[in-house]
């Protein structure tokens, strides 16, 4: 039971919280008012965790006065410095420590201390002061109590809510004084569905045949075709990428080819075959440990060797099999806990509960990789993987393997894991962090705080049970939170990345246990999780912004209405090529090289390696999906790199959706584009229906208003007009990219209507979630 | 001083106002472009920019960063041992090495002999700074500049000094020097980057660069690097296509503000009018930045005093006066990489064209600041990420020798901005370890910071819970650095 009073409570204090945070609510917040109820995980923890623990937490080497705020019970002892005073006497502020020294005038006793450039304001003191009286309450971090059962809410407006999502989202914005939007159009909200289930925009096929079918359950019949699609594993696959920080070079100074590859085509098979996700990430934690290990199962756990591998002669060796093992263990602990375990690399965690003992702990499970810092410099096809490596043979690829796209009989090495057979590499707690500075030795184990490694093999296998262990707080709402952001835009957690101390408090903490508890109760099924997504009313509405939301909830954090937030960097490109016929329907294969503006590989580089020159790929290499746009992390992307992709140099679980005058010049003048639109041009004018109709309907994926219709029709016929005068500038225009031109193209004409479907590419709707 | 920062308060108004357009945080018709009342407070916090900025009065308006990539040799530019030459091939001993870590390349060599500078060294100026004749132009302005010889860093290999002395860490995807002053300080000019790179390698032993190094890490990627330079496309994506001219470009442009506007009308998000301002801030980009980057109307006596390659696109002195334009513009930091300065071996011969590439252009462009009047406000920086060992790698004679990677003691040196010209700091006779005054690469750093009126304390970006700074938890203000 306390449980759900512990998130019934947390519900409705959120309000208060959330009230006060706003942008812009700085000076506001100082008159706005204190909650009745003062909740610690809520209210005080935050406070306390930004201004206090860093001189007054978790890290026992820089704790000032012998004072530990983090505990409760360390917090009521009797001040050390301090004779016969308390930092908290509960129901007394005026006799507690804390509340005396937040609110002096003396500068010398003041705290936090004017030289941590830090201060609390009005408000947080006067919050301090009311949970001070009401007894000065600690509760466990919120993030660290395993999520239980709790029951959908009762809501008044019955109708609205689809399924039980719908219920906790309708109480939380009915609590904001906030109604739903009503239901996207038809067309709107494939689109929608179509982008985030598979990545592509709908073809003109999808839309009629929805438009058509008038039965009750055409939406879900239309989710689950697209669940079933190959596409959609491509799509999932996207950003586990950034996830696992997988790349095609390894990543330091010459930064050379690396095969990689045949990992990521695993994890497009794994998500189409709908693996569950706890099987799906102890195969990559320990396929090589598990009994009577597959091919397959080493295939995956490549993940924990997609780090950078340096190449660079001349380093030290084990400073950089140390970077490996933290990169692998930072990784760990970012991607299945969110939490941010690498603070307690060099010292105890500042603010949450890991001490630097437990960080070295976790690395101790990757530490016995049968590996060295430096392998080979910059080399030939035996340095494209670094041992411990295998070697993918033809006949594997025919029956065991058949996933991998491989085009040619050549030599595949990919890296995975392996560990020392006989000897145990010993782990040590690392002074400062610092590769050779060994303090005491340390055995494997698991942050206490999160759970206690109990009666558990002490290698990775034993870590990914521990992980999927029942009594795991971290795993399924991480995993569930994440999702959500991909498609909300935002998770319920806003810092993916951070459930710890410092992280954003949940905006839907009930949903968000009730989504991982059922999540893990369903067998961790992820199509499942999905489908309950976007079938849900919350993700139907509409996404208009009203204005009255608008000032509401600008940050839409009760979701009123459906988010609209611009398409990932390679969807972009996606919705390009698909709309326009151009995409390689292919999946899997060696990464490929599409246009890249020249010299941009060569300007960076000291002339080593396979990658010193662009070698770009022609025929269809060049329309594959940006999941397969080749990635040499020192000169990433630069057409992805502008939409905010990943440059993979690090686990990645949240990237930023910005707003850009260079993503401008890219739609208006990459090669790719333009191509795309002579294309679709040439196409549509062989076609018999309206072209500018059309190819609206291609690539916005809805029939265009009158006026939208007018606006470009005008324009085509203006732009007929021009290019008739000027045939050589036509001709200048469409030359453009390698496919080439109808032979019988009128040119002029031509040339006009690819700048109309340019237009179209550049709607802000078009690379829209609308 | 106080209208100083009032008025720096003003610009950095109006600044916050047009970053937040292209921030995309919300919807600002171009009408309502006031500045907003900066005595009233409202402003800065309110609008998700670092509260409180410029800390203090500002020295330096801009920096000009001449990163000399691959760790060119203290001794053989500005570091002058005459000892060495006379301990020529004797043994490095132990008591002056001290425990010194070691590359993996020379880790394994036997032993360790001294080797002096091949190159001569006289002094100039006022200050009677030791210059080594392979910077014969650098010589000559040695009284604007004041030069570092006791820089000292953590790494010992390219990529992690690199890294540190451009992020402030060794490892780790954070924001680069120019990225935290685009977030600090913004830019002066709506219609260019407020962080531009500029690359150019000479024919020396080369390392790469990486696109790390001039990453927006965690903060938005409005503050990242854009990489620019003086040929054909000066920024990437910049040329509309062949066929289109600047009305067809237009015309476009305003079909596609009136299509936007309907979808406004309907959706009410303001990240659509965001969109419609982009695209205009685009266009204009399209027309400034080719006037900019054009260097051929550039008059005789600058193509003279920069050398006849700055009219050669990327090189370096074609970089060095692209980069003055740009700061000349308002652009907040420009950053260059000269590649090419690893010389492990065959030293004299490649240093010296590597000096050649570089002296003339980085000689010119103090003067040319200084003759525009804006050294004063434009603090320029030349180095590399490490120094280099007294002792050869490999074989050694007195014409043909190689240095190892030395983190212990090296050159920079810094002009303008409100540096106090000069020499600062001393290594010993060795030329292997500092013995006055030493500057940690944090140091440098929080001193560049202060000269641009920031407290490298105070710039702070909270990610994933943590409060970021470019310094880390480290560096100290030089106060002896600051004129």
């Amino acid at each position: 039971m306390r449980q759900p009073s512990r998130a019934a409570l947390a519900a409705i204090c959120l309000l208060a919280y959330f009230a006060c945070n706003q942008p812009g609510a700085n000076k506001g917040a100082q008159t706005s008012k204190l909650p009745d109820e003062v909740d610690y995980n809520f209210h005080i923890r935050p406070i306390l965790s930004d201004k206090c623990f860093t001189c007054h937490g978790p890290d026992a080497n820089k704790r000032e006065a012998g004072l530990r705020l983090d505990i409760g019970d360390s917090a009521f002892k009797a001040l050390k410095e301090t004779p016969g005073a308390f930092a908290f006497v509960p129901g007394k502020p005026h006799q507690s420590e804390v509340y005396k020294r937040i609110t002096s005038q003396d500068t010398s006793l003041k705290m936090p201390p004017v030289n941590s450039n830090l201060a609390l304001t009005e408000h947080e003191i006067d919050l301090i002061e009311k949970w001070i009286k009401q007894g000065a309450k600690y509760k466990p971090h919120w993030a660290f109590v395993p999520p239980q059962p709790v029951k959908p809410p009762v809501v008044d407006d019955e109708k609205w809510p689809k399924n039980d999502i719908d219920k906790f989202v309708l109480v939380a914005m009915e609590n904001a004084g906030l109604k739903p939007n009503v239901e996207a159009d038809k067309e709107r909200l494939l689109k929608r569905a179509c982008l985030d289930i598979t990545g592509l925009p709908p073809t003109i096929e999808m839309m009629d045949r929805f438009m058509a079918d008038n039965s009750p359950n055409a939406y879900e019949k239309m989710v689950d075709t697209l669940l079933a699609m190959p596409q959609y594993g491509e799509k999932m696959a996207l950003h586990w990428m950034d996830v696992s920080r997988f790349a095609d070079s390894h990543g330091y100074q010459d930064d050379n080819y690396r095969s990689q590859w045949p990992w990521r085509d695993w994890v497009i098979y794994a998500f189409n075959k709908n693996m569950p996700y706890n099987q799906f990430v102890s195969w990559q934690l320990a396929g090589d440990l598990m009994p009577g290990a597959t091919r397959e199962q080493l295939l995956a756990t490549g993940f924990n060797r997609n780090h950078k591998i340096t190449e660079e002669g001349g380093v030290i060796q084990e400073e950089y099999r140390v970077e490996y093992v933290t990169d692998r263990t930072n990784s760990f602990a970012k991607a299945f806990l969110g939490v941010t375990m690498e603070c307690a690399h060099c010292h105890d965690h500042k603010y949450d509960p890991f001490s630097q003992k437990e960080y070295y702990q976790l690395y101790a499970f990757f530490n016995n990789v049968k590996e060295v810092g430096l392998e080979s410099v910059v080399g030939g096809p035996e340095t494209f993987a670094k041992k411990p490596l295998m070697e993918i043979s033809n006949e594997e690829v025919k029956n065991v393997l058949s996933f991998i796209n491989k085009p040619d009989t050549n030599r595949l090495i990919v890296s995975v894991m392996g560990d020392q057979d006989t000897t145990v590499r010993k782990t040590y707690i690392l002074n400062r962090g610092v590769y050779d500075a060994h303090g005491t030795e340390v055995v494997p184990g698991t942050p206490k705080s999160i759970l206690s490694f109990d009666n558990v093999t002490p290698n990775r296998l034993g870590l990914a049970n521990w992980l999927f262990s029942p009594k795991n707080p971290l795993a399924a709402r991480v995993f569930v939170n994440r999702m959500w952001q991909e498609v909300f835009g935002k998770g319920i957690v806003k810092t993916s990345g951070d459930f710890g101390m410092q992280g954003e408090l949940p905006s839907h903490p009930q949903l968000l246990d009730w989504l991982a508890v059922d999540f893990r109760d369903h067998g961790w099924d992820i199509k499942r999780l999905m489908r309950q997504i976007v079938t849900s009313a919350t993700y139907r509405q509409s996404a208009i912004v009203p204005k009255e939301k608008l000032q509401a909830d600008p940050d839409n954090i009760w979701l009123s209405r459906a988010p609209r937030y611009r398409l990932q960097a390679e969807l972009v490109r996606d919705l390009v090529l698909s709309s326009s016929g151009l995409l390689t329907k292919k999946i899997g294969g060696p990464s490929v090289k599409p246009y890249q503006p020249k010299g941009l590989w060569e300007l960076a580089t000291s002339g080593r390696g396979l990658l010193a020159r662009y070698q770009q790929d022609h025929g269809e290499s060049l329309y594959r999906r940006g999941l397969y746009t080749f990635i040499k992390r020192t000169v990433p992307p630069p057409s992805l790199m502008i939409f905010d992709g990943s440059n993979r140099d690090q686990c990645e679980v949240k990237r930023s959706n910005t707003n850009t005058p260079l993503q401008a010049l890219v739609m208006l003048n990459d090669p790719q584009v333009l191509e795309a639109s002579r294309v679709l041009a040439a196409k549509l004018l062989l076609d018999k229906s309206d072209p500018v109709e059309k190819a609206f309907r291609m690539i916005v994926c809805r029939k265009p208003s009158e006026k939208e219709l007018t606006l470009l029709r005008d324009y085509y016929k203006d732009q007929q007009q021009h290019y008739r005068g000027k045939p050589t500038e036509a001709a200048k225009l469409l030359n453009v990219g390698e496919t080439p031109l109808p032979e019988k193209a009128n040119k002029p004409v031509l040339a006009a209507l690819m700048q109309v479907v340019t237009t179209i590419y550049n709607l802000e709707e078009t690379l829209s979630k609308s | 001083m106080d209208k100083e920062l009032l008025e720096h308060g003003l610009n950095m108004n109006r600044r916050k106002f047009l970053s937040r357009l292209s921030l995309g945080l919300g919807s600002v018709a171009l009408g309502s472009l006031l500045i907003p009342d900066l005595l009233s407070g409202s402003g800065a916090e309110e609008m998700g920019f670092p509260p409180g900025i410029p800390h203090f009065a500002p020295k330096a308006k801009r920096v000009i960063y001449l990163f000399q990539n691959g760790a060119p040799s203290q001794l053989e530019s500005f570091d002058y041992k005459p000892m060495l030459r006379q301990m020529m091939g004797q043994e490095l001993p132990a008591s002056i090495r001290n425990g010194q870590r070691l590359t993996g390349m020379t880790a394994g060599q036997a032993s360790f002999p001294l080797v002096g500078s091949f190159y001569d060294f006289k002094q100039y100026g006022q200050s009677r700074a030791w210059v080594s004749d392979l910077f014969p132009y650098t010589a000559k302005v040695v009284d604007d500049i004041c030069i570092i010889r006791s820089m000292h860093t953590e790494a010992i290999n390219h990529d992690p000094a690199l890294t540190f002395f451009q992020t402030g860490a060794q490892q780790g995807n954070r924001p680069s020097m120019g990225a935290w002053l685009s977030y600090g300080l913004g830019s002066e000019n709506k219609n260019l980057p407020a962080f531009c790179v500029l690359l150019s390698r000479g024919k020396g032993n080369g390392q790469g660069v990486y696109s790390k190094l001039w990453t927006n890490g965690f903060l938005d990627s409005i503050h990242q690097g854009v990489q620019f330079s003086s040929g054909e496309s000066p920024v990437l994506y910049l040329n509309d296509p062949a066929g289109m001219d600047s009305t067809g470009r237009r015309k476009m442009l305003d079909k596609l503000a009136e299509l936007n506007n309907l979808s406004y009308s309907e959706f009410g998000d303001p990240e659509i009018n965001t969109k419609i301002q982009q695209y205009e801030m685009a266009y204009r980009m399209q027309t400034a930045v080719p006037e900019i980057t054009d260097l051929s109307k550039e008059p005789d006596d600058i193509i003279k005093l920069y050398g006849p390659n700055c009219l050669v696109p990327g090189t370096f002195a074609s970089n060095c006066l692209l980069a003055r334009k740009l700061s000349e513009n308002g652009v907040r930091f420009v950053q260059l990489y000269h590649q090419g300065w690893d010389q492990h071996g065959n030293l004299p011969n490649e240093m010296a064209g590597q000096a050649k590439d570089v002296d003339q252009a980085s000689a010119a462009l103090i003067t040319d600041l200084k003759q525009r009047g804006l050294l004063d406000e434009t603090l320029v920086i030349w180095g590399g990420e490490f120094g280099r060992t007294n002792y050869s790698q490999g074989k050694m004679t007195a014409e043909n020798y190689g240095r190892d990677h030395h983190p212990r003691c090296f050159s920079v040196w810094m002009a303008g901005g409100g540096v106090k010209p000069g020499v600062y700091g001393e290594t010993d006779e060795f030329g292997y370890n500092i013995i006055k005054d030493p500057v940690h690469v944090h140091d440098f750093q929080a001193t560049v910071m202060n000269l641009l009126g920031l407290d490298h304390e105070k710039l702070i970006y909270k990610h994933l819970g943590r409060r970021y700074r470019l310094t880390d938890v480290a560096g100290t203000v030089i106060p002896n650095l600051i004129a």
